[in-house]
């Protein structure tokens, strides 16, 4: 076998001992890598039904398959368990140079198992495995860390994926970090630090062996000179934090809580000023000759030295979204989440909650008691330091409130209804318990469904149908009998970049257009110089539709049923007052209607449900007879 | 303390301000000089010394180059025109003392001969240096500290007289 070594590795914390699984060509066929293969390897190791933070739980990585090979944007690896927010699969993706040295560790991937007594930094060296005490790294940021850990095993060239101070405390919204990169969403920290693995680091000293390495260069270089043109411009120059005037003008920039789409002061907080005031380099992920990432750095004033990397979602969720027009404040916040390991867009959209809590006078100056404010403070929108102040408490779990926001928006305003019979809920920016992205569905129909169908929840790069919403392809203020195929159609292509995975960037340097038709055979051509198998469109377009159906398999088993594809209140019923989306919800009828042409588009029964004869037809016979109807 | 040599020869230099991390310049060197995708046998190495601080690193074709005379067993010779330093396998014991004696961490031991390996600036290849060739944001350039001083001047000079 090319492209893989054919061998998971297997590691009980429980036990200490670890073990290699063989796996044979036709699953790799199957599961490929990334998300898919990682969403699979839990299917395949979780205690079906377990609570998120129970030792039954796996951690499950998975590899790339073009990591360590000169492939643009493919040095990724995928990572899955029970989300501890959403009681779903949780599968994040990370562009890291961990993906790269699992890959030459010579592991397809890696499953933990169990749960450490004591803290512990597992180091995989190749074919051995380590268990190193890790007390001494208790609180340390992802950084320090990362940078610690590489002192005592004197090699800057081990990597590591860590858990900050957020992870240690099981706040459910922490992350894993790696080399600047997040596996970002879903809680995955919480787990990490329900089992006591402060940090998994990697050495990969392997070559990559592919199959036909002299057409994978050539075909590696073409890419690359085409990520370098007008494709990626928008990314190489700005980022992602470009979106800030776009949403803005669309009027889908989450404000205040979601209260409305536009944002006064967007200007203030837009990629732009960014890249004029505050902007310090802009550096790359693995294997990435785009390079969009933009780091922010703070020179001056009470946030001085501050230095994150800022992302489009990071701002939305910190500066809009929480009323702030301050960029010094918003790079604190940002960066406060980036080093103590909370996954940025969760907690800007926990924060806003608990911001609107207080201006609607749930919450009283006395709820947000801390160390730095034995008195409490004032918690309103625009308040740079509530918002800094709070993303301290959230991670140290510090105080009533950051004790209270770390479980999320829905476990939160579960607690503070029942505590004090109030209707927080209503204001609770989540889907499946996951926080909302950055992109308003009130006038995004589409990508309404996309979200409320999502397996991780409120997830825009699982669902890419904003694309025909924003493209104009379809009406977004209505919706209409194309958008079950539709929202079928863009989670499936989003799944296949997810799956090998490819960063979704380079998505139009293929052939100029970000569609299946130029794409899919240029991958196919990838996938084959580097495995020495003989894909087509065909099975390149499977790899999404498998990938998405193993996720919806995995939930189904942990018990979904159609009300858990549902959107968050306000927006279905909270009508914005002003800009473009003002005027509009997405109604009860607008949403069953949605789900019921979705399911059918996906070939599943009205309840949601996968029939046996659909998942044996994608060669998944074993999970048709544990989930197939 | 060693002097640092300077060069009046041409080798790889990375600007950091361009470089951004991405690490491609190590495929490319390992799969050109030993057919395998391998970082770690890179001639070229990439540093991440800070958030925002990466570059990558070469052989810098010093003048009596320290490494040449460390070598005890005259493994390493240096091209009198072009600068760059070549390895006899056949010499070559693996000691390391070439690595101790250079200043840029240019010269690494590859993991499966255990012999020492550096940059040659790819003199076999006719487009020249691969890693030069590849490089997304031209960071890297095959030039002589002479030429890079000339060219400080002039930006220096540009961004004082015509403040661009």
């Amino acid at each position: 076998m090319y492209g893989y070594s054919g061998k998971i590795l297997h590691i009980d914390l429980t036990e200490r001992k670890t073990w290699v699984e063989s796996k044979p060509e036709a699953w790799y066929k199957l599961y490929i890598g990334g998300v898919s293969m990682a969403t699979r390897l839990c299917w395949e190791n979780i205690e079906v039904g377990c609570d998120p933070l129970d030792p039954g739980n796996p951690i499950c990585m998975a590899a790339g398959v073009f990591a360590g090979t000169p492939v643009a944007v493919g040095g990724k690896y995928g990572l899955a368990s029970k989300s501890p927010l959403t009681g779903f699969i949780g599968d994040s993706l990370s562009g890291s140079w961990t993906s790269v040295a699992l890959k030459r560790t010579g592991w397809d991937g890696i499953v933990v198992h169990g749960a450490s007594e004591e803290w512990v930094n597992v180091f995989v060296d190749d074919d051995k495995v380590e268990f190193r005490n890790a007390d001494h790294l208790l609180g340390m940021t992802t950084t320090e860390t990362e940078e610690t850990i590489c002192e005592e095993l004197a090699d800057d060239q081990v990597r590591s994926a860590t858990i900050g101070p957020a992870g240690e405390n099981l706040a459910r919204i922490a992350n894993v970090s790696n080399d600047g990169r997040k596996a970002g969403r879903t809680g995955h920290g919480a787990v990490w630090g329900s089992k006591k693995l402060k940090a998994l680091s990697l050495r990969g000293t392997h070559n990559v062996e592919v199959a036909d390495p002299d057409t994978l260069l050539a075909l590696a270089y073409d890419i690359q000179q085409a990520s370098q043109g007008p494709h990626t411009q928008k990314y190489r120059i700005l980022g992602t934090s470009s979106n800030v005037l776009n949403m803005n003008r669309l009027g889908l920039l989450p404000t205040r809580n979601y209260q409305e789409g536009v944002f006064e002061d967007a200007e203030l907080v837009s990629g732009e000023y960014l890249h004029e005031h505050y902007k310090a380099k802009t550096i790359a992920c693995a294997q990435c000759p785009i390079a969009c990432e933009q780091v922010g750095h703070v020179k001056e004033g009470p946030y001085e030295g501050a230095m994150g990397h800022i992302e489009y979602e990071s701002l939305y969720a910190l500066a809009p979204n929480c009323g702030l027009n301050h960029f010094p404040a918003v790079i604190q916040a940002i960066t406060n989440c980036n080093e103590f390991g909370l996954d940025t867009m969760s907690t800007g959209v926990t924060i806003s909650w608990a911001l609107e809590c207080y201006e609607r006078g749930i919450f009283t100056k006395e709820d947000f008691k801390c160390a730095k404010y034995p008195e409490g403070f004032e918690a309103n929108f625009g308040s740079n330091e509530a918002v800094v102040t709070l993303t301290e408490m959230i991670a140290n779990r510090e105080g009533y409130m950051g004790d209270l926001l770390a479980e999320g928006t829905r476990r939160a305003s579960a607690k503070v209804d029942q505590e004090r019979g109030t209707e927080t809920y209503q204001w609770a920016m989540n889907i499946k318990g996951l926080e909302a992205p950055g992109y308003d569905a009130r006038t995004l129909k589409t990508f309404a469904l996309g979200l409320a169908a999502g397996t991780r929840g409120a997830c825009h790069n699982r669902t890419a149908a904003y694309d025909p919403d924003i493209k104009g392809q379809v009406d977004r203020f209505s919706v209409d009998e194309t958008r079950g195929g539709l929202a079928k159609s863009t989670e499936e292509y989003a799944a296949v970049y997810d799956t090998l995975p490819l960063c979704k960037f380079i998505r139009r340097c293929f052939t100029g257009k970000a569609d299946r038709a130029g794409a899919w055979p240029a991958i196919a051509k990838l996938i084959n110089a580097t495995t020495g198998w003989d894909f087509g469109y065909d099975e390149v377009d499977l790899i999404g539709e498998r990938a998405h159906t193993i996720k919806k398999a995995f939930n189904i088993r942990e018990g979904w049923t159609r009300e858990d594809d549902h959107l968050p209140y306000r927006w279905q019923h909270d009508k914005m007052k002003v800009g473009p989306s003002a005027g509009y919800v997405v109604t009860d009828e607008e949403l069953e209607y949605l789900k019921d042409i979705y399911y059918e588009a996906k070939g599943w029964t009205k309840e949601g449900l996968i029939p046996k004869e659909k998942l044996i037809a994608l060669g998944m016979d074993d999970v048709a007879e544990e989930i197939g109807v | 303390m060693p002097t640092i040599s300077t060069s009046k020869y041409q080798y790889i230099t990375c600007d950091p301000n361009k470089c951004v991390g991405c690490q491609l310049c190590e495929y490319i060197c390992s799969y050109t000089k030993t057919g395998v995708f391998n970082t770690y046998r890179s001639r070229i190495r990439t540093v991440r010394a800070h958030k925002i601080l990466m570059t990558a690193v070469a052989c810098r074709t010093c003048e009596d180059a320290p490494c040449v005379i460390a070598c005890p067993r005259s493994a390493l010779t240096q091209d009198a025109v072009t600068g760059i330093i070549h390895i006899d396998a056949s010499r070559c014991d693996g000691c390391a003392w070439c690595i101790e004696a250079c200043d840029f961490g240019a010269i690494s031991i590859n993991p499966e001969t255990k012999l020492a390996e550096i940059c040659d600036q790819c003199e076999d290849e006719e487009e020249g240096p691969q890693c030069v060739k590849w490089c997304p944001k031209e960071a890297l350039e095959l030039t002589t500290p002479d030429r890079r001083a000339q060219r400080s001047r002039r930006k220096l000079a540009i961004e004082e007289v015509l403040g661009q």
